[in-house]
């Protein structure tokens, strides 16, 4: 099977701190991981490979530095990884960013099955995986928590969406493009041999030439949307502390909250 | 330029979902200032009454496709209709909720028509004629304000429980205009084997009221005093990571960063610090109460109301209250 894992790379939230907030994690040069849903993409996908044979390329849209994520994926196990770099690829907005993706699918060539997360953190618009596989126009299965069965010989897969009422099963044709949710798997550590084994490779690096992508249709320019960031309005601290025993504050917190009407 | 405005009723065997009638209220609160017609776009299995109501709620015109194969959304069958809806319109802002299907179909859309995509927003405005979405992102440690380039279509969900949906009005009238699906069974790649809804819990998302337990309930019987609040309350159950990782109770429950973002009117944390990562998912619930037995947690920052004690001893006398006052 040939398996393509979509990863961004996305500021490392876990370093938030008080002296560390959204914009100055967010800056250039800040702390950066693997987008914490595509670790489930990446596990997904190496299982898949683990089954059914095959090979998996990890592929990510970003800046230079982005390459460490992809070494992060190639730590974990994938067979390949290519990151899709151009200054000109700034800014781009998802849809922007899907074409640039299905650019670089096409020219990897063949593929089976492509993963990619339900969100990346960073902007989190829970859209890029999506309009990859409507431009492509491939079968999507979204916000996947289980891969019920896998089967290359006869092109089908059967999957277990986890929706917000219901879990729903669905099959459908192969290739297909899936996303998927936390619940589907643990994903692994980088096993040491795969860290020594990636820092050794090297990992092509793809511009809007080597796509044949005119620079005027990505980045910021081409995009439907323009964005500012900006911290959120942060609201004074002004907490009621409730005394008293059990009984009276119940009594107390009750009176309250019918006051504002929530209860 | 005037801007008509479409709007996706998500619906379910025939019931609206809540967060469709509050994307009807976000797209009347702008209509006016946009300078265009409000419609609606209903799809399904049986569907006419959903489409009254739309009428009722303020669409002027409703766009129906009633076929089996529509029965259950998907998005291939659901995406092709709405985009065929959208080809002979002059450029015009879809709006539905931010909901799982929602986020998919809103997407899945702007790619087919190449249009610019705002989704999640948790506001709108119209500021010189220009529309203004805001969003939320970074999970919640950055606020995101996207304005629309070009001239084609624009598209944009909501987040649950932000707007407020309209009252029916009964006697509105409106044109109900019949469309018929695009896609023949046989043409759609997916199928729906089965189905199973989640057990008869409020889900969390659509919650008004949700109560949580952290690390500090100590245990998976710890959950038993804030499962009593929520039931007297009537609300949803939710859960710290720390508890969740711990194995006490469901992923489903877990709120915040790697779980779910909610924003119902009050939420009662119990026995949980506040981490930036929990408060990603519930720092804008309108009332926040924290009950720990710590006098000085990150939570008080943002709750209302605060309760330092043990957990053990005041949800008890809080169920009993509510019961007594509620009638429960
Ligand atoms: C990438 C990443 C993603 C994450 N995503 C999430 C997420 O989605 N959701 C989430 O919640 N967390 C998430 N976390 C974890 C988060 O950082 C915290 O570890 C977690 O929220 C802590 O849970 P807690 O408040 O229950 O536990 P603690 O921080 O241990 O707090 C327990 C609290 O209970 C109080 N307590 C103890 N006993 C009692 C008692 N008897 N009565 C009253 N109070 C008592 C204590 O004083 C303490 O304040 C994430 C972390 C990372 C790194
Ligand atoms: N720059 C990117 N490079 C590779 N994959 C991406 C990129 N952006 C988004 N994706 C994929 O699309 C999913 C959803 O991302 P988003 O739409 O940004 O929330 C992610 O989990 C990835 O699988």
């Amino acid at each position: 099977m040939n398996i393509i894992a979509l990863v961004k790379q996305t500021p490392d939230t876990a370093q938030l701190s008080a002296s560390m907030d959204g914009l100055r994690l967010s800056a250039e040069g800040g702390p950066r991981i693997v987008n914490p849903w595509d670790e489930y993409t990446l596990e997904t996908a190496i299982q898949a490979r683990e089954e059914h044979g095959g090979k998996v390329t990890a592929l990510c849209l970003g800046p230079p530095e982005a390459a460490d994520a992809l070494k992060t994926a190639l730590a974990m196990g994938v067979d390949e990884a290519i990151l899709v770099s151009d200054p000109a690829m700034a800014d781009s907005d998802s849809l922007t960013s899907a074409r640039i993706l299905v650019a670089a699918i096409r020219k990897i060539g063949r593929f089976d099955l492509i993963v990619g997360g339900r969100a990346a953190i960073d902007g989190n618009t829970a859209a890029t995986a999506v309009q990859v596989a409507a431009l492509l126009g491939v079968p999507l299965i979204s916000y996947v928590a289980d891969i019920g069965s896998l089967d290359p010989e006869h092109r089908t897969i059967s999957a277990v969406r986890l929706l917000e009422k219901a879990r729903e099963t669905v099959t459908s044709r192969l290739p297909a493009l899936i996303t998927v949710v936390k619940e589907i798997n643990e994903p692994r550590y980088p096993s040491l041999i795969g860290i020594r084994k990636a820092a050794r490779a090297s990992i092509p690096v793809w511009g809007c030439n080597d796509l044949e992508l005119d620079a005027s249709t990505v980045g910021a320019g081409a995009s439907g949307v323009d964005w500012k960031t900006e911290l959120p309005t942060t609201r004074e601290a002004n907490v009621e502390m409730i005394d008293g025993g059990p009984e009276d504050a119940a009594r107390t917190l009750v009176d309250r909250l019918m006051e504002e009407k929530v209860i | 330029m005037a801007s008509n405005l479409f709007v996706w009723i998500e619906q379910e065997d025939g019931q609206a979902d809540a967060v469709a009638w509050q994307a009807m209220a976000a797209a009347r609160n702008i209509a006016g200032d946009l300078g265009g017609s409000l419609n609606a776009v209903v799809f399904g299995d049986g569907v006419g009454d959903v489409a009254r109501q739309a009428v009722q709620v303020g669409a002027d015109r409703v766009y129906v496709s009633d076929d089996p194969s529509l029965g259950r959304y998907r998005v291939e069958p659901y995406a092709k209709l709405l985009s065929r809806i959208l080809e002979t319109e002059p450029p015009s802002l879809i709006l539905m909720g931010a909901s799982t299907a929602g986020l998919e179909l809103s997407a899945y859309v702007s790619a087919l028509t190449g249009a610019g995509l705002a989704p999640d927003c948790t506001d709108l405005r119209v500021e010189g004629g220009q529309l203004v979405a805001v969003r939320p992102a970074l999970v919640g440690n950055l606020v995101s304000t996207v304005t629309f380039k070009g001239t084609g279509h624009r598209f944009l969900s909501v987040r649950r429980n932000i707007f407020q949906p309209a009252d029916p009005d009964e006697s509105r009238t409106g044109e109900v205009i019949e469309v018929a699906a695009v896609l023949a069974e046989d043409e759609i790649p997916t199928r729906v084997e089965s189905v199973e809804t989640s057990d008869g819990a409020v889900s969390l998302t659509e919650a008004n009221i949700i109560v949580s337990g952290g690390r500090g309930v100590g245990g998976p019987e710890g959950f038993q005093p804030v499962r009593e609040l929520a039931d007297a309350l009537g609300g949803a159950l939710g859960a710290s990571r720390a508890a969740v990782d711990a194995g006490w109770i469901p992923y489903a429950h877990q709120v915040g960063q790697t779980g779910k973002t909610v924003q119902p009117d009050l939420y009662i944390a119990c026995g949980i610090s506040g981490a930036i990562q929990h408060l990603a998912g519930m720092k804008n619930a309108r009332v926040i109460v924290a009950i720990n037995k710590d006098a000085d947690v990150p939570l008080y920052q943002y709750a209302h109301y605060g309760i330092a004690g043990d957990l053990f001893s005041y949800l008890p006398a809080i169920a009993e209250e509510v019961k007594k006052r509620l009638g429960r």
